[in-house]
């Protein structure tokens, strides 16, 4: 259950002097959750299993004491098995889910880019889900009509921001999702697996506008398993096993002791998107 | 959440466990307050995208409630052999609407987290503005029927009967027509409000419950039918039963939809306990919802 330690979901905001080259701070933290079994609880399966004395819910532990620093300016690939925990670090850090022990500092604004068609109702075009996006991650509208034409511009698909987005492709999907995120001129990006959608054209014009912000002092959290990426894109690197830190330093370093504690030659395969 | 500014000023925001399930609530509305566009944006757009693919589009607003008007012109005074009269039949459109509002609010809330889905697991916004815009969604629909009521109670005002009957023996006289507008009248807009806040704890309860039992949107048609019975929308509230009226204690409509329809319709001022049990109702329903919804929100990441 959740430990009832100290504060708030909704971050308090401090003045505080952590050190000032720290982007983000995490401190013991844990996070534990409640799940049920199906999906979809329905009445019928809750009699069920009542009478035959299981419980329907399950607790899963996603992350274990787990305690690292980001300098600004980093670019921190995060790697691991699927289920290792890397995405429930970044909605904790995100402010999304909140930790059960332990603390995170994040030194200022987080954009996220968590999974393809990130934050997008289908039914909506992708100019409406660009006003929605924006405003949900706490723009104001003056800013939003500001950055909207470079915002549109980037993700370069024409007049298709007026249709629904259930007729774009995944590629248009994640372009789009993409171009928000990154025009937010967030401090820490957190973006996971997004990229792998993309065109070539996409992915070429995505690195370097990373890397501008990277430049300007921005901050970048990175999940992949596409560990060439990884390597090539990031300054350091950390590895989670079944929500414990394993390892934290430079990326090729990381992804060899990751790779070999896998039991993954560094094949093609293994290193790059399929 | 601002911005980080250059390296001397950086705001820091800091995560931690929460305590009793409730977050820093100043914080929390105070955020909510600043988002209040997004909620707004997103029930415009909902709206927007719900008639797109169809050939009247937005009229569907007012041809909506007209044709609900019209099937149960038809029940009253058409199938019953109605000598219900204009004021019963005008009762009728004022309650249901308002009933509709109601449902409406409860089914869009009941499915406004569940179905939040992405953005609910990838942006760290006050979950309540789900909900809210779920409600503010129903209010933009309700508010064309206002305008199918005005319509009516225009036409029963001037064209309606307004002969008298007078009884025989004590030679005293009284209207058949009742619908005549009044400055009590005014006193709906009050009515409306306490209305509006009830659908607005409403809303957060259902949002809530859905996310535990997904059958709730399942039941929901039949439990909102019997409420609707049991309400005095069908019928005027004189003329419930002596046991039925006992139970409308626990019936919240029975005072909010009273005191509506009494204002608005006959434009008679209603009593004292109307208007004090529709407050408590009303603001009781809001406390309960709202803060439910906030204690028990940072589970929905991980549930829907």
């Amino acid at each position: 259950m959740i430990d009832e330690e100290d504060d708030t979901l909704i971050p308090k905001i401090a003045e505080r002097k952590i050190s000032e080259d720290i982007a983000v701070s995490v401190t013991e933290l844990d996070v534990t959750y409640r799940t049920t079994f199906e999906k979809r609880p329905t009445l019928k399966q809750a009699v069920v299993r009542l009478g035959r004395g299981k419980r329907s819910v399950k607790t899963v532990e996603a992350l274990k004491d787990v305690t690292f620093e980001v300098q600004r300016g980093t670019v921190l690939g995060i790697v691991g098995h699927n289920g290792a925990g890397k995405s429930t670090l970044m909605r904790t850090i995100a402010g999304i889910v909140p930790p059960t022990r332990g603390r995170i500092e994040v030194a200022g604004r987080t954009s996220t880019l968590l999974s393809l068609g990130v934050g997008f109702n289908r039914a909506l075009t992708g100019r409406e889900n660009i006003i929605l996006g924006g405003l949900a991650a706490g723009l104001t509208k003056e800013e939003l009509e500001e950055r909207y034409e470079r915002i549109a511009e980037f993700a370069d698909i024409g007049d298709f921001i007026d249709m629904p987005m259930r007729s774009y492709s995944s590629g248009m999907g994640a372009r789009l999702a993409f171009s928000v995120a990154v025009h937010l001129d967030p401090d820490i990006l957190l973006i996971d697996e997004a990229l792998s959608t993309g065109d070539a054209v996409f992915k070429e014009k995505a690195s370097q506008r990373m890397m501008e912000l990277v430049d300007n002092s921005s901050t970048m959290l990175l999940i992949s398993h596409a560990l060439r990426t990884i390597i090539n894109m990031s300054t350091e690197c950390i590895w989670l096993d079944h929500g414990k830190l394993m390892m934290q330093g430079d990326p090729e370093e990381v992804v060899d002791a990751y790779t070999e504690f896998v039991h993954v030659k560094k094949t093609s395969a293994a290193m790059n998107d399929m | 959440m601002s911005r980080g500014a250059p390296t001397q000023e950086r705001t820091v925001q800091v995560f931690l466990p929460h305590r009793a399930g409730l977050p820093r609530l100043t914080t929390y509305f105070a955020t909510l307050w600043s988002r209040r566009h997004f909620a707004a944006e997103l029930s415009s757009a909902t709206m927007r995208a719900a008639h797109t693919n169809t050939f009247f589009g937005q009229f569907w607003l007012v041809i909506s409630p007209a044709l609900n008007a019209a099937v149960y012109f038809l029940l009253v005074n058409v199938i019953r052999g109605g000598s219900a009269g204009p004021d019963f039949f005008m009762h009728l459109l004022a309650g249901l609407f308002a009933f509709n509002f109601i449902q409406t609010v409860m089914t869009n809330g009941a499915d406004s987290v569940v179905k939040g889905g992405s953005l609910v697991l990838n942006t760290a916004f006050p979950l309540l503005l789900l909900p809210f815009s779920a409600l503010r969604t129903a209010f933009f629909r309700f508010l064309p029927s206002l305008g199918i009521l005005l319509a009516f109670f225009i036409y029963f005002d001037y064209a309606g009967p307004h002969s008298q009957e007078c009884s025989q023996a004590t030679g005293a006289c009284f209207d058949l027509n009742t619908i005549h507008f009044s400055p009590v009248q005014l006193m709906a807009i009050p009515a409306f409000l306490l209305i509006f806040v009830f659908a607005m704890g409403l809303s957060a309860l259902m949002a809530t419950v859905q996310v535990y039992f997904r059958d709730t949107t399942q039941l929901l048609p039949y439990a909102t039918r019997i409420w609707l019975y049991l309400s005095p929308v069908l019928y005027f509230a004189d003329q419930m039963k002596p046991w039925m009226l006992k139970f409308e204690v626990f019936n919240p409509l029975y005072p909010l939809l009273g005191v509506w329809t009494d204002t608005l319709i006959r434009g008679t001022m209603p009593p004292l306990t109307w208007w004090l049990g529709s407050a408590a109702w009303a603001f009781g329903t809001l406390i309960l919802g709202t803060f439910w919804f906030i204690s028990r929100e940072r589970e929905f990441a991980v549930r829907i």
